[in-house]
């Protein structure tokens, strides 16, 4: 009995106590409107994309301004990787070319009718690890889509997807060649990935119900092909420049291009 | 005497653990090894050291030294139970031996889980109370605590428990130490360590203009700091003014004032430097140390009255303990047996 009012006393002391990254923002800049487009006719339930009356968006992203000096990654931590790559090694988050900007990630927002059915691709999206870095970087697939995770360097790596809506997963592969395949159950915009073993390693992947994204490439192209007529929000994101949108209206068989400038901070 | 040394050295191995565990989480390491209790499949002690590279270096090697840890808390809890007389202290090694237990336990939901913050912050709050407890069994196995820090077979000096206002300043201050590091914990787990990116102003400001949970978590965490400094340097007044020729309150006491000046420059350049790994660790482990010394100081203080609790336990009557009378080691040859 006094013992416990002795350990009482001596335990009071320890146990009676026990999105938005700036910049970019949203604009919403109608699409000049050369021509009116012929208003489309409601889909029925389940109907597909008549693909040969559908239009295109396509477009550019553009930095505004000089893109801001990269910061360096020492790979030091881990020997394998720093006989993987050559030479100083640095983040990507701005990749230029003409001025375009690279790995923005591009897709409709709004405005498809939900009466349209999509196929699921079995084909599944891949990413890899290699250099010790993710490749891709910035990727989309659809919800169902099998992701296939390969490990290509001879040292472990683990991914940890950290969403918002899907399921978080971290999933260690410790021998070079090893492959992971992996499934998103919700639409989400993006899905960060990182690996805890190397600091320096990150991806994005968006995760839509619908074909309609793209990753701007070298020069920051991107194009959004065979969307029925209609008028969409389209959202751009960049890991560092945020999101921006636009609205834009496309007839049947019509081409319309978009431009989206982040501003370089 | 050995028994003590053991102690110690278990104390120093958790220590090492809260310093290998601060770093996990400055290097933002805590997932690099996603399953638990295996590593990438391997056996715990089997993993190749040649795989310990990047954040596995750190989660790992906490994984590996916490269980090292773990090994010696069970030989320490066994050998109190066959060697220790006292009741009491037998008990503290069982109670050290279920946190352990529990705390490795903590770790792995920790990992399994995603590192979710209420259980990080329970991780991080038991591994102070675990070291509370190791610290404190070493220091009850030390001779100076069986002489009841006194060759003299009489006492003249007074004896500090009798001190009300001591006795108190030391309990509030080790509690609201170890509240304040519950608090640090929170802030490091829910990424708020930098909710206030100035020091020693808020938003250039005394109190922040604005207010997030996050900013809540980091200024409460300011505020403690405050607390704790005053209530340190109080009972460092104290003890000079009434017990300065008590070697074994001096002592703690000044070092717990050292500390605090210490500890706080930290938590000022943890903020400066934008978290700096080496200084958020030493800030971790600093925090520590000082708690570790306020309990210290509150068990010396508090000597004579758990004396009197244990010889109750013991069952001896009370009027018949006068262990001052009676001379240094009397609580152990009075005891009633087991």
């Amino acid at each position: 009995m006094h013992a416990r009012k002795l350990l009482a006393l001596v335990s009071v002391v320890m146990l009676g106590i026990a999105g938005a990254c700036g910049g970019g923002g949203t604009t919403e800049t109608p699409s000049p409107e050369s021509a009116a487009p012929s208003s489309p006719a409601a889909a029925p339930e389940g109907a597909k994309v008549d693909e040969s009356n559908a239009g295109n968006v396509t477009g550019k992203v553009v930095l505004d301004g000089t893109p801001p000096k990269e910061d360096v990654i020492k790979m030091n931590a881990d020997p394998v990787c720093m006989r993987e790559v050559k030479g100083p090694q640095t983040t990507e988050y701005y990749i230029v070319d003409d001025g375009g900007l690279a790995n923005v990630f591009v897709y409709v927002k709004g405005g498809l009718d939900t009466k349209y059915v999509f196929e699921t691709p079995t084909e599944p999206a891949k990413i890899d690890q290699k250099g010790c870095r993710y490749h891709p970087h910035v990727f989309g697939l659809r919800v169902g889509q099998p992701l296939e995770i390969m490990n290509s360097d001879p040292t472990l790596h683990n991914i940890h997807a950290v969403p918002k809506v899907n399921q978080e997963f971290n999933t260690g592969q410790p021998i070079q060649g090893m492959k992971t395949t992996h499934t998103f159950s919700t639409e989400e915009v993006m899905v960060p990935f990182k690996c805890d073993v190397h600091g320096w390693m990150n991806a994005y992947v968006g995760v839509l119900n619908h074909p309609y994204f793209a990753v701007s490439g070298k020069g920051g192209k991107f194009e959004l092909n065979k969307l029925p007529a209609g008028t969409y929000t389209i959202e751009a994101w960049h890991e560092k420049g945020g999101t921006q949108t636009q609205s834009v209206t496309i007839g049947a068989k019509e081409t319309k291009d978009l431009a989206f400038t982040f501003k370089a901070s | 005497m050995w028994l003590h040394r053991f102690a110690r050295l278990v104390a120093a191995g958790t220590l090492l653990l809260i310093v290998a565990g601060g770093l996990v989480t400055s290097t933002g390491s805590g997932l690099a090894v996603p399953d638990w209790p295996t590593s990438y499949g391997y056996f715990m002690f089997s993993f190749p050291l040649s795989k310990m590279v990047g954040g596995i270096y750190y989660e790992h090697g906490h994984r590996l030294i916490a269980s090292t840890v773990g090994m010696l808390t069970i030989a320490l809890a066994a050998w109190l139970w066959w060697q220790e007389r006292r009741r009491w202290v037998r008990r503290l090694g069982v109670l050290a031996l279920v946190a352990v237990v529990l705390q490795g336990v903590l770790g792995g939901i920790t990992v399994l889980y995603f590192l979710p913050a209420p259980i990080s912050v329970a991780h991080a709050g038991l591994a102070q109370m675990f070291f509370c407890l190791t610290v404190t069994i070493a220091l009850v196995t030390s001779d100076g605590w069986r002489r009841r820090y006194s060759c003299a077979a009489t006492e003249t000096r007074p004896d500090p428990s009798g001190d009300r206002w001591l006795a108190r300043l030391t309990i509030a201050t080790s509690a609201t130490l170890y509240l304040q590091i519950l608090v640090g914990a929170t802030m490091r787990h829910t990424g708020a360590g930098l909710a206030i990116p100035d020091f020693p102003l808020s938003f250039g400001a005394l109190v922040p203009p604005r207010w997030t949970m996050a900013i809540a978590i980091n200024f409460i965490h300011r505020i403690g700091a405050v607390v704790v400094a005053v209530l340190v340097c109080s009972t460092f007044i104290r003890v000079f003014a009434r017990h300065k020729d008590r070697l074994e309150l001096v002592k703690p006491t000044v070092l717990a004032v050292l500390l605090v000046a210490a500890q706080i420059t930290l938590g000022a350049m943890t903020v400066l430097t934008k978290k700096a790994v080496e200084v958020n660790t030493a800030h971790v482990a600093t925090g520590a140390v000082l708690l570790a010394t306020c309990l210290l100081l509150t068990l010396r203080v508090h000597r004579t009255r758990l004396d009197e609790v244990a010889a109750h336990d013991q069952g001896l009557e009370p009027s018949s303990f006068t262990p001052a009378a009676a001379g240094p080691l009397a609580f152990d040859v009075r005891r009633s047996g087991r």
